[in-house]
């Protein structure tokens, strides 16, 4: 059983100016120790996929449809109380801004004990230890040390070390991790992903890693999902995906991407911007960006499986590229 | 610490100067007390007799100086019309002056910010909207017609509470109280309402404010997140963000109150600080006034030095220190 599997879940937003499609339709699963990557421009709706199955998108966004299955358990429509349960106890979240995370006014050493505390009765003292052993663990040097400091008093990346930490406290199942890297150094970035990824192997905790950058997508993920104006629009593991994209948007961010052997070749831009999710046209919501529009791009394609293992929701997808 | 403590002492004492300065001229301005003193059937020597006494023949500069050097002793001057020391007149109607503010601030603190914190988190209920409503009421109606009204209802018609005066007291440290029978309860209770009508409103709108902006951080979200009751992170994570526009506005709020609740002091006949200045104003009782405003100068200094480093205590990246 997929530790996690998505089935058509769609999250809209129901504001003053109309209704917000964040997330439409949706689906796809995580197995059990492997890391999915969520990629798409700002607006595609891949953090609101996240907050729908970790149970937070706030008033007045909501899941409209779908399920959520966690280890079974369909995640939506069920109690708040029990939801709390699960959170930051079997699935963990972890932010883009390592800044923002933590509250400035309360102790490092408070805000993981809580944590501790919030999913298992044991004393202070304990909490603090096994506090302690996950600061090391992500590579925080002299950890009782700095449990006694403020947010302040740390780096972006100690920061985001210690919010990675926060997350492991209980050996999650699911980890989530919303651009995390995004707004660190690249050094960092590498250290992080590298820890990250090591933890994940070690502990057979399965991640969704939301992110806009193909390249951390690449060295980390299994799979991949392409989101587009709240939907998926290509899916498959991730060496596939990357080597030969069959969707037209994934294409164009692939090519978007500056390489060394395209050096002095000016880069590919994909025309135009997203679209308001408000009023999305119908058929295809990437057809005014894409090269290969044409008159059947006016119904929207389902997502079809093209190659074995490989979605694509594409009317005309790229696949004389694809190797015979 | 100690260096900032020393920097804000020395401070202070050029604000004290520079206050009595002021204080001085403006007394001078405001007219001769002679007049009003001195029986107009007085004759010329008579007059003269009493000029000298109370030192009204020396020049301005000759009466500051000798105003300054008494001072500097302890000696704040004597009041014309009651022949006692300034000082002695402030500090006898103290305790009533700062019970009734200190009540007041208790009322609005108790009233205005669970009232607050209430609107701040469920923002479209209709008792969110009454709240608020009500607030602008307690904002723009006038003290005085407030403190009539509350005497018309609860006193004359309703006959529950007592209209004017302190009640019995007991003493504490060799000084009267009300507060500390239940006769002097039943008589503070008004006019402290009264007073603070006005700063719980203040509070509720602060409060709701502050809740409002700090429900929408990511570290509330990450506190949820990690499966924390919405208890703790309400009374957490969110009351002690909260708390620094709070203690600031309520520091200040108090300040104004101990030194300015005149109109409610002269409503509810109340014995304090407010009515003796008013009363010696009226009868250009210089020493009185100005010994009053130099003590209120005092207390301003002490409760801005007070709000400081509270500061310190409610958010740990303020770090009081000498630099300016």
């Amino acid at each position: 059983m997929s530790t996690l599997e998505v089935k058509g879940l769609s999250t809209h937003f129901f504001t003053r100016a109309g209704v917000v499609k964040a997330v439409e339709d949706v689906s796809f699963s995580v197995g059990r120790g492997k890391v999915m990557g969520l990629v798409g421009e700002s607006g595609s709706g891949k953090t609101v996929t996240g907050f729908s199955i970790i149970g937070l998108v706030d008033a007045p966004g909501r899941i409209v449809s779908g399920e959520i299955l966690f280890k079974g358990r369909n995640l939506v429509g069920m109690g708040e109380a029990a939801l709390r349960e699960l959170r930051g106890n079997r699935i963990a979240m972890i932010f883009q801004d390592p800044m923002m995370t933590l509250n400035p006014v309360l102790r490092v050493d408070t805000q993981m004990i809580e944590t501790v505390q919030a999913h298992q009765k044991v004393d202070r003292e304990t909490a603090r230890q096994r506090a302690r052993d996950a600061l090391g663990m992500v590579g925080i040097p002299s950890p009782d040390e700095r449990l006694k400091s403020y947010p302040h008093q740390f780096s972006g990346g100690m920061r985001q070390r210690v919010a990675i930490a926060i997350a492991l406290l209980h050996q999650p199942d699911l980890i989530i991790a919303d651009e995390p890297t995004t707004a660190l150094d690249v050094t960092i970035q590498g250290q992080i992903l590298a820890e990250v990824q090591k933890l994940a192997a070690n502990t057979g905790t399965s991640l969704i890693w939301i992110t806009h950058d193909l390249s951390v997508v690449a060295g980390l993920a299994d799979d991949i999902a392409v989101m587009y104006a709240g939907r998926i629009v290509e899916q498959g593991s991730v060496d596939q995906v990357l080597d030969v994209p069959f969707h037209p948007y994934t294409h164009g961010l692939i090519g978007s991407v500056p390489s060394r052997n395209k050096r002095g070749v000016p880069l590919r831009q994909i025309p135009g911007t997203t679209p308001s999710l408000m009023s999305l046209p119908p058929g295809c919501a990437f057809k005014t960006r894409c090269e290969r529009a044409d008159a059947a791009c006016e119904t929207m394609p389902g997502l079809a499986e093209i190659a074995p293992g490989r979605f694509a929701r594409c009317v005309h997808p790229h696949i004389e590229i694809l190797p015979a | 610490m100690a260096l900032y403590l020393l920097r804000r002492l020395m401070q202070s004492g050029f604000v004290l100067v520079a206050m009595s300065l002021l204080v001085f001229l403006g007394v001078y301005a405001v007219g001769d007390p002679i007049e009003i003193l001195i029986s107009p059937d007085a004759d010329q020597i008579e007059k003269e007799r009493a000029i000298r006494a109370l030192g009204l023949d020396l020049p301005l500069w000759q009466q500051y100086l000798v105003f300054v050097g008494k001072a500097l002793q302890g000696d704040l001057g004597r009041s014309f019309v009651f022949n006692e020391p300034a000082i002695q007149l402030i500090l006898q109607r103290m305790p009533a002056t700062l019970e009734l503010a200190f009540g007041s601030m208790f009322l609005s603190i108790l009233i205005g910010l669970p009232l607050g914190l209430y609107a701040g988190l469920r923002p479209n209920r209709a008792l969110s909207k009454g709240i608020m409503a009500g607030s602008i009421l307690g904002f723009s109606l006038p003290t005085f017609w407030v403190g009539l009204m509350l005497i018309m209802v609860f006193a004359v018609q309703l006959g529950w509470l007592p209209s004017t005066g302190r009640g019995d007291t007991a003493l504490l440290f060799g000084i009267p109280w009300s507060f500390l029978t239940l006769d002097g309860l039943s008589h503070i209770l008004l006019p402290a309402i009264n007073l603070s009508l006005f700063k719980i409103s203040l509070v509720i709108r602060l409060t709701r404010a502050g809740v409002r902006e700090t429900m929408l951080m990511d570290y509330v979200k990450f506190a949820r997140a990690k499966g924390l009751s919405p208890f703790r992170v309400t009374f957490v994570h969110v009351f002690k963000n909260i708390m620094i526009p709070v203690v600031t506005v309520v520091g200040l709020e108090l300040g104004g109150t101990i030194a300015f609740s005149v109109v409610t002091e002269s409503v509810f006949a109340w014995p304090g600080m407010g009515k003796l200045i008013i009363d010696s104003i009226n009868v250009l009782d210089r020493p009185v006034i100005v010994a009053y405003l130099m003590m209120i100068v005092l207390m301003f200094i002490i409760i801005n030095l007070a709000v400081d480093i509270l500061y310190t205590v409610l958010d740990p990246r303020v770090r009081l220190e000498a630099k300016a």
